[in-house]
């Protein structure tokens, strides 16, 4: 498979049609939904760069936590939202705190990482 | 869809039978477009004096199925009477329209100048000495909600926090998405649930955005939809969520101000003694509710009821509610 243009490519240039082409031309509510579809473009392009490096940490780091190995980061939380709700971990587990901090500040990084909170997570 | 020509001659004639034969309706302009709620802009010229004014209307005229804790615009507009006689500034009520009327189900309330956007609150020069009264004014208003005597009071439904959580949980786990963040919010408040307080009356949504904010400071208390019968630090907590501070974190309180003078004056005017850390459980509450509420409005792009854009991104949203709970859980550690 080729990739001229790339994934990013593409997008990138759909997100510049959105913002230089199409948004000036809308008003009201489009104009609003023009301006989301270009953030959730943008979105896209941060997950494509963050993604494959964040989510093979938080798998290994699930691993370290749970004790086992396991296919997917998807899979372990599953395990992990499991052990929680039965009680089997908690807020003084240890470990569990930091690893949910790694990971909702990827998640972010990639989601909204202009949120407010992420500063103060970082202090 | 209500539109101008079914609501103005209506409404004309109410504005000639209480302002007085020659007072007619100018400027009427639909302002938001609330699926569950039409509001109305519109002015009365009456002989000597021009009146502003707001008109809240089921969509239609026609109260539908709303959502299962919205109360009704009969129930608003009772709502908003009892708190103004507890000193409360809210909008003054001056005619309710009963279904099956030429105007259909809506009221009237007067329309109080000011601003409710919360960024433009929290960063215009404007409002700057609004913005260092605001806690003050806050804790003045919520002690004047949770004073009202409930006795004569529309029937409201009644909301514990362990209600809150039961409730959302259901939601939560009928979207079958395994956020451990989230898991651990649940089994957190379930296992250190404090006594309930109250009950009293609880706004629901008092926040800013909600809020009418002038360069004095509070103007008035809006959306009363979600008042119910409650825990009294659900309302206080709900405008310290760090999603309301709108990027002023270090604002505990709504971004505006701090949450201990909010609460001295919440004290001061006759409400419950309560320190910081008593708002801590119900601040992750909120927070977990508010994330709750992202995963629903993105399941409905999910479940295709919304195809809207808007309603696929806001799932990108649930992490700005997890990183909160992790700074709350973290502030735990620190003021034990």
């Amino acid at each position: 498979m080729h990739d001229g243009p790339s994934a990013r490519e593409l997008i990138e240039a759909v997100k510049n049609f959105i913002d230089k082409s199409a948004a000036p031309q809308l008003t009201g509510h489009a104009a609003f939904h023009a301006r989301v579809a270009s953030n959730a473009l943008a979105t896209v392009l941060r997950e494509l760069e963050i993604r494959p490096t964040a989510e093979a940490e938080e798998k290994a780091r699930l691993e370290r936590l749970l004790g086992t190995s396991g296919e997917s980061a998807n899979q372990l939380n599953a395990l992990l939202c499991e052990a929680i709700r039965s009680g089997r971990m908690n807020l003084s587990t240890e470990g569990l705190l930091p690893h949910l901090k790694s990971t909702t500040i990827a998640q972010l990084s990639v989601d909204q990482p202009g949120y407010s909170g992420l500063k103060t997570a970082a202090r | 869809m209500g539109n101008v020509i079914e609501i103005e001659k209506p409404l004309n004639e109410w504005a000639s039978a209480h302002f007085g034969a020659g007072a007619r309706v100018e400027g009427l302009k639909r302002l938001s477009g609330g699926a569950s709620q039409e509001t109305w802009s519109f002015d009365v010229a009456a002989p000597g004096n021009t009146h502003a004014l707001i008109l809240r209307r089921a969509p239609g005229g026609v109260a539908m199925a709303r959502s299962s804790e919205a109360v009704s615009l009969a129930t608003e507009a009772a709502l908003l009477s009892a708190t103004t006689k507890s000193g409360v500034r809210v909008p003054e009520v001056l005619h309710v329209s009963p279904p099956g009327s030429a105007l259909g189900e809506a009221f009237v309330m007067r329309r109080v100048a000011g601003e409710t956007l919360g960024r433009k609150i929290l960063r215009d020069e404007e409002y700057k000495i609004a913005r260092a009264r605001l806690a003050k004014d806050c804790g003045e208003a919520l002690a004047g909600i949770h004073a009202v005597r409930l006795e004569g009071l529309p029937a409201l439904p009644i909301s514990s926090g362990a209600d809150q959580i039961a409730k959302y949980e259901t939601i939560y786990r009928s979207f079958e998405m395994p956020r451990p963040v989230l898991e651990l919010a649940f089994a957190w408040l379930k296992e250190n649930a404090p006594k309930p307080d109250g009950p009293v009356l609880v706004h629901g949504d008092f926040r800013l955005g909600n809020l009418i904010v002038n360069e004095q400071g509070l103007g008035a208390v809006l959306d009363w939809e979600l008042a119910h019968i409650g825990d009294p630090r659900e309302d206080i907590a709900w405008v310290c969520i760090n999603s309301w501070r709108f990027g002023h974190s270090e604002k505990r309180a709504g971004g505006f101000g701090d949450l201990e003078d909010m609460l001295d004056a919440y004290a001061a005017a006759g409400g419950a003694k309560y320190t910081t850390a008593d708002i801590d459980w119900w601040e992750i509450l909120g927070s977990l509710k508010w994330g709750v509420m992202c995963m629903t409005m993105y399941s409905a792009y999910k479940t295709g009821a919304d195809p809207s854009v808007e309603r696929a991104a806001i799932g990108r949203r649930v992490s700005e509610n997890e990183i909160d709970l992790i700074n709350l859980f973290e502030g735990l550690g620190r003021n034990a």
